[in-house]
């Protein structure tokens, strides 16, 4: 069964899958969370405002996102976003976006939906008395939520955005539809390089499969250690 | 923009010369609605019986289970689909290989076992949870009435587990009809592979994705309907779902 299976030509790929393809994950991953989770936590904020039109509005993105399919999306953004940056910058025809650029939209403008649930959930876990007793001390809004409401609702919710994000690692490998080198991506192409499509797969469903228990492992750890007491 | 709208395009012929560039649409929608389909008995079916193996009171049961569940949701569903697709009839004997390779709708049957398994391993982890989140005394009730284990998840803890989980259940049959969509790196032409095609035939980008998001929306629509008409069909009474 592994009588043909040739390690060296992994270990050759080594620092092109790692230094390439990882990288590109990695830096994907972590700005599309952080991106994800900034304008979701807005989203989450413009559903919980108070103001009809605006509740509505994020509710209806966040409803349309999840029903369609990340790979769906993906191709979208693809295509619109160069045609997107036409409109914005004014060129006479659709501007050409980088691969990491087009994929980073992508992503922050998937995942927002998601985090955006999340956050929401974190937010209407606080009980009342936090926003009035801060707005009883004179806080504004955005301070009342700066200061009291968003901190406290991160803290909660601090697993879950971790365990989301890990799945947001997951989902990178998508990427792979669009011809984009991601890890998975640049393992594929050393593979078919190579006529070395089992090796190489099964050496990248091992370093996912290694790097997703190790995170989820810290993220239960972390769950426990800083549960609040209460 | 000097993008060239036109929307006449779904009738037009499609170059497979059967039929409108709508029919190929039509076309990947069934596929995506078949495949979805068999994933999801898949991983109902596997789903079921790796989440009651992780409430047994049985040490290996448990960590059968466990194993199982860690092994599904720590992988990328594009890697797992890729390795049941090219890399597991490498690793046969080589005949069983040849006649992996040499089956016909191959990516079908790849797409619907290897999303089923992958759902699976969510199904059984909402399993758990509404399995586990049954009061104590329901079990215990069973047991004194002299029911066996097995009894007493068949007639007690499963019939109530199953309507305490619907709404999530919900929400996992969503996530396998847009993980079908994964399928396309495998040459399966569902959904969103047939409006990748019209785009590549057609070269009406915004077209053909227009129309296939709004077949998904619809897809959507039905399912949350038609979950919510047997959600409230089957609600018990007393409990938060249930009059």
């Amino acid at each position: 069964m592994f009588a043909n299976f040739d390690f060296d030509v992994i270990r050759r790929a080594l620092p092109y899958l790692f230094l390439d393809g990882m990288t590109f994950t990695l830096t994907l991953t972590a700005l599309s969370a952080v991106g994800g989770i900034t304008l979701g936590t807005l989203i989450a904020l413009m559903r919980l405002s108070g103001f009809r039109l605006l509740g509505r509005i994020a509710g209806l993105y966040v409803d349309f996102i999840r029903s369609l399919p990340l790979v769906l999306v993906i191709f979208w953004f693809y295509f619109l976003v160069p045609y997107i940056g036409q409109w914005l910058t004014g060129s006479p025809r659709p501007i050409k976006v980088g691969a990491f650029a087009s994929s980073l939209i992508t992503f922050i403008m998937f995942e927002a939906a998601y985090f955006s649930e999340i956050m929401r959930a974190g937010i209407q876990s606080i009980s009342r008395g936090q926003p009035a007793a801060a707005q009883a001390l004179g806080l504004t809004y955005s301070q009342t939520m700066r200061y009291v409401v968003l901190p406290q609702a991160f803290r909660n919710m601090l697993p879950v955005l971790l365990t989301q994000t890990i799945v947001l690692f997951q989902d990178t490998s998508l990427v792979y539809v669009v011809s984009i080198p991601d890890f998975l991506g640049a393992a594929s192409i050393v593979g078919q390089r190579d006529g070395r499509l089992v090796e190489m797969y099964l050496f990248a469903a091992l370093v996912y499969f290694v790097i997703s228990c190790v995170a989820s492992f810290g993220v239960r750890r972390l769950q426990t250690r800083i549960a609040i007491v209460r | 923009m000097n993008y060239h709208w036109n929307w006449h395009i779904f009738f037009e012929p499609n170059p497979t010369g059967a039929g409108t560039y709508l029919d190929m649409l039509l076309s990947g929608l069934w596929l995506t609605i078949a495949t979805s389909l068999c994933a999801w008995i898949i991983a109902l079916i596997t789903g079921s019986m790796i989440g009651v193996m992780r409430t047994l009171p049985s040490k290996p049961a448990n960590l059968i289970g466990f194993a199982y569940v860690e092994f599904f949701r720590n992988m990328p569903l594009l890697v797992q689909i890729f390795l049941w697709f090219f890399v597991l009839p490498e690793l046969l004997p080589n005949a069983w290989g040849l006649w992996l390779k040499q089956l016909p709708h191959a990516p079908f049957y790849t797409a619907a076992i290897g999303i089923g398994l992958f759902m699976s391993a969510r199904v059984a982890e909402q399993l758990r949870a509404g399995i586990t989140s049954l009061p104590r005394g329901q079990k215990q009730a069973a047991t004194a009435l002299g029911l066996t284990t097995t009894q007493s998840y068949i007639y007690v803890l499963l019939p109530i587990a199953y309507r305490i989980i619907l709404p999530p259940l919900t929400s996992e049959f969503l996530n396998t009809i847009k993980n079908t969509a994964v399928a396309i790196t495998i040459g399966l032409l569902e959904l969103t592979g047939q409006a990748r095609s019209m785009q590549e035939f057609s070269f009406q980008v915004f077209e053909a994705f227009t129309a296939a998001t709004v077949m998904y929306l619809a897809i959507n629509i039905v399912v949350v309907v038609a979950m919510r008409l047997i959600e409230r069909r089957v609600a018990i009474p007393g409990y938060i779902s249930g009059k």
